[in-house]
């Protein structure tokens, strides 16, 4: 029997169970005895020009080493942005130096060096740095005036723009045509382990850098880069990781400048975050203002759509300046809508930069396209599940290009939708929402229905390809290694089963080594949901390469043809067809000579899992509360490998989803200080706050690879966002409410129930 | 400052400055690095400890006030290379990803478990109210309390420990 679609449970466990993973700060590597710890001086002003860093008394506390200024930096260059098409004059120095411009909360002034952590903290509070505000550009709409410009030296705010205007007929052949405004707020990644970063220097002139990220290889060609290394010289491991959800792809500038102060100093160099480091110093996500303009016929059918999106970069633009271009390749979703129309600018403003967060840009085009529809449908008077069902790309086998770029491999749109409604009980859903609508029940029943396609396993600047490579040893083990990156996702389980699929060799017997560049030089990490469809098919085609040297190698041990031999797996090894036993095992193939292989899988195209969502939710119209009560979820991944992991992929994504629908913004007051940047102030979903999940399963696989798996890690909270955005708009939907942005916090709802209500009555007195 | 406690049945003594958390006496100094701190305003749990039969987050604690208590860690929790229920039940139902909530989760499950040995899918949630997880949307951390509780009183108890535990 396959072993691929059981649900093996995973052989990281045992440890992280009994004795805890590994993550960076836990590190007791004896190359990092004695190590000092780095702790930066940030600035607590948002925008502003350094007067004054005075580190006197700091280089006189207990335990200090060192304590670095911008005078102190050498030829240290600016890290330059991450993409050649931006201005060079968006470059972020290591430290602002006296005269420089600090650019959010967070910005890095100095650092110090500590024999022990506590002190770090102490000396820190020592370095007296004056700053002279500038006024703070917190929106977009302010930073797109520029009336204040961060960079003067770029002499703009306007950090990229991407498409054109639609042009003015866009919409002149529609019947109904809706536009709004609709917010998808800054809200923070948050793993749970924050940022952390160890680095040791050799006798050889080499460094070892530790840090926790989603990505060895790109990870330490960036630092190589930053500090002008040669790539040779630097080590780059990956300990076990706390969570990443796309905040911990690459390097951060930080984990480059523990680096060179170890060099400086000449001993090593640890250095770990608070939470309230993390929450101004991490990368954010989402941060879109988006307009929907959606046209079409008042028999349901939408003919045009427009989504223009404003980004916020924040202070540095980082990878999420590019993130508004999937937003735009994925705009038209799961519809077959004839004109779609996307186009988007990105400004820089004075808040903690933006990068990917789970999804990275596809939650936003589907977040905005599903409000949309709602929009419609609710214009038209239908039911916002039939809208969808009327608009769908109907199903297909072959590869289908929308009107907005994108290729799409395989689907089945609105059998998603029947599962997921069949399911949910739709109708039964509506019926009871009709009697407490009639009844005038405080507590009202909301019912949202989202529908989503996304991309997995795009180009993020690794191509399409993953390598891996399998060894078979003498013992009778076997070793995979992977440019993959786990960070929770179970690859060490899931990869081990695929190498075992084809080899027969117990997963408990397979060890899968990710992580180091001395091992691994190569690797495109995990992000975009491409491990499995990239990584995973190169395991499974290194396992079905190793098999035939294997063969070969048998057959030449057994005096046999090669096609007379097949994997034997009660005996561990190649046996001769119909007489089991009469072979040789793996540990006899490997005795005398490596068996090993390297590979390189090249997925043709990206794929796109699609799916649909029902969220449930009961919302008291007195105090605006609403709270989920049920979410059922059909997400199509295609092939599933290892269902209890990819459940878990799901349930995460889901909550995730939830968390930005209901609760999560970073927020900021008008001087650009954050006012949610501890755990205290910051609604990170918690268990009370969500339901157990209704999982349906739909399985349609991909012809992009062998596996015919596509991916899982960002469509729960793809389809989870807008259907509990609009659950809640749903449950208010009759006392005149047909927006609600988010999240849709208790205020927001109390305060659209109470505006529909005061504008009805004001058109009931006009009338 | 000289600190004395005995931590998963050991009895150590220690010299800590008065200022030291207990979180990072147990990392730093005891070398117990399941324990995680993955906040400074005790909102997420990862650190959470059972001292003296009550569930605490070691990050708000001073390693001095766990003076002469009994310390378990998620270290301490199997006995003879075998699973604790909650442990086992953790890794049956998939009840962690990246690991770092999951000593605290644990930790925490055990002191939901020892309150009330008979949870309902809520209790757990409410009982779980102060740990956080970003990767498992919590769904499977409950199914893996409920599973525990199916094993009766031992979910709710650690190896030795001389008082019960209680959340």
């Amino acid at each position: 029997m396959s072993i691929l679609g059981t649900r093996v449970v995973r052989t990281e466990d045992p440890l992280f169970l009994t004795r805890g993973a590994v993550y960076t700060d836990d590190l007791t590597d004896e190359r990092l005895t004695g190590a000092l710890h780095a702790t930066f001086v940030r600035s607590d002003v948002a925008h502003g020009t350094v007067t004054s860093v005075d580190a006197s008394a700091a280089r006189e506390a207990p335990g200090v080493v060192a304590v670095y200024t911008a005078e102190d930096l050498g030829d240290l260059q600016p890290v330059p942005p991450p993409l050649p098409f931006l201005d060079a004059g968006f470059s972020r120095p290591w430290l602002v130096p006296v005269g420089g411009r600090v650019h959010f909360v967070g910005d890095l002034v100095a650092v110090v060096l500590t024999e022990e952590r506590y002190q770090g903290e102490d000396a820190a509070e020592q370095v007296v740095v004056d700053i002279d505000p500038l006024p703070a550009v917190v929106t977009t709409k302010a930073a797109a005036t520029d009336e204040v410009v961060l960079f003067p030296e770029v002499g703009t705010n306007k950090v990229a723009a991407f498409g054109e205007p639609a042009p003015e007929d866009f919409f002149a052949d529609c019947e109904v045509v809706v536009r709004r405004e609709i917010v998808n707020q800054r809200v923070a990644a948050a793993p749970l382990e924050t940022r952390a970063a160890s680095a040791a220097w050799g006798e050889d002139g080499r460094v070892t850098i530790w840090c926790t990220n989603q990505g060895a290889q790109q990870a330490k060609g960036q630092i190589a880069g930053w500090l002008g290394l040669d790539p040779a010289l630097v080590h780059l491991i990956t300990p076990d990781v706390g969570g990443g959800f796309g905040a911990k792809i690459g390097a951060d500038q930080e984990y480059a400048f523990v680096a060179w102060l170890a060099q400086q100093v000449g001993r090593p160099v640890r250095w770990s975050e608070s939470r309230s480091e993390n929450m101004t110093g991490m990368l954010q996500g989402r941060a879109q203002d988006q307009v929907v303009t959606i046209g079409g016929s008042r028999d349901g059918k939408v003919t045009a759509y427009s989504l223009e999106v404003t980004q916020d970069c924040g202070a540095y633009p980082r990878i999420g300046t590019v993130l508004p271009t999937l937003t735009m390749l994925m705009a038209a979703a799961v519809y077959d809508i004839p004109k779609v129309h996307a186009q988007a600018t990105c400004y820089a403003t004075n808040g903690t930069s933006i990068g990917a967060y789970r999804g990275a840009g596809r939650p936003e085009a589907t977040a905005a396209v599903e409000r949309a529809m709602d929009l419609f449908a609710a214009e038209i008077g239908m039911d916002p599940a039939e809208v969808r069902r009327i608009n769908f790309i109907p199903t297909f086998t072959e590869p289908v290009q929308t009107a907005s770029g994108a290729t799409y491999d395989s689907g089945d749109y609105e059998a998603a939708l029947d599962r997921v409604l069949e399911a949910a009980g739709y109708a039964e859903l509506r019926a009871e929402q009709a009697r407490r609508r009639e009844r005038g029940d405080v507590r009202q029943l909301g019912i949202g229905v989202s529908a989503y396609v996304e991309i997995t396993g795009a180009d993020s600047g690794h191509g399409t390809s993953e390598n891996a490579e399998l060894e078979v040893h003498p013992d009778g083990t076997a070793t995979v290694l992977t440019g993959t990156s786990p960070h929770g996702q179970g690859h060490a389980t899931t990869w081990a089963m695929l190498a075992s699929e084809q080899l027969g060799i117990p997963v408990e017997k397979i060890t899968v080594l990710h992580g180091d560049t001395d091992r691994i030089p190569d690797g495109g990490g995990t992000m975009g949901s491409r491990s499995l469809q990239q990584g995973g098919a190169a395991v499974h085609q290194a396992a079905v390469e190793l098999v035939e040297v294997a063969r070969k190698r048998a057959a030449e041990l057994l005096e046999a043809n090669p096609d007379d031999l097949e994997v034997d797996l009660a005996n561990a090894g190649l046996s001769v067809k119909g007489t089991p036993g009469v072979g040789v095992t793996w540990a006899q193939l490997a005795a005398d000579e490596q068996l090993i292989v390297q590979t390189t899988f090249t997925a043709n195209a990206p794929t796109f899992p699609f799916g649909a969502h029902v969220a449930v939710v009961m919302t008291d119209v007195e105090s605006g509360k609403a709270v989920v009560t049920r979410l059922v979820t059909v997400d199509d991944a295609g092939t599933i490998i290892n269902p209890l992991l990819a459940e878990g992929q799901r349930h995460g994504g889901i909550a995730q989803g939830v968390g930005q629908a209901l609760l999560e913004e970073i927020l900021y007051d008008e001087d650009g200080n954050p006012q949610t940047s501890t755990f205290a102030d910051y609604p990170f979903v918690s268990a009370t706050e969500l339901p157990s999940f209704e999982l349906v399963e739909m399985a349609t696989p991909t012809p992009m690879n062998p596996l015919g798996a596509k991916g899982i890690g960002e469509a729960g909270t793809i389809g989870s966002t807008p259907a509990v955005q609009s659950a809640v708009v749903d449950s208010v939907a009759h006392l005149g409410v047909r927006h609600v942005d988010m999240p849709a916090t208790s205020m927001r709802v109390w305060r659209a129930i109470r505006e529909a209500q005061n504008s009805g009555a004001q058109k009931g007195s006009t009338n | 400052m000289q600190v004395s406690m005995t931590v998963n049945g050991q009895q150590r003594t220690d010299e800590v400055e008065p200022r030291t958390l207990l979180a990072h006496h147990l990392r730093d100094n005891l070398g117990l690095t399941a324990t995680n701190i993955g906040c400074d305003s005790t909102s997420c749990g990862a650190c959470t400890v059972i001292v003296d039969g009550l569930t605490v987050k070691s990050c708000t604690v001073l390693a001095l006030q766990a003076e002469g208590s009994q310390v378990t860690t998620l270290e301490g929790l199997s006995t003879d290379g075998e699973l604790h229920p909650v442990q086992a039940a953790f890794r049956s139902e998939h009840g962690l990803q990246c690991g770092f909530c999951t000593s605290g989760m644990v930790m925490a499950a055990v002191g939901v478990l020892a309150d009330n040995p008979t949870p309902t899918d809520r209790e757990v949630r409410e009982g779980l109210e102060g740990n956080l997880c970003r990767c498992t949307g919590y769904h499977n951390i409950v199914r893996a309390v409920l599973k525990a509780a199916e094993s009766g009183p031992a979910a709710g108890q650690v190896p030795g420990a001389q008082q019960e535990v209680s959340a």
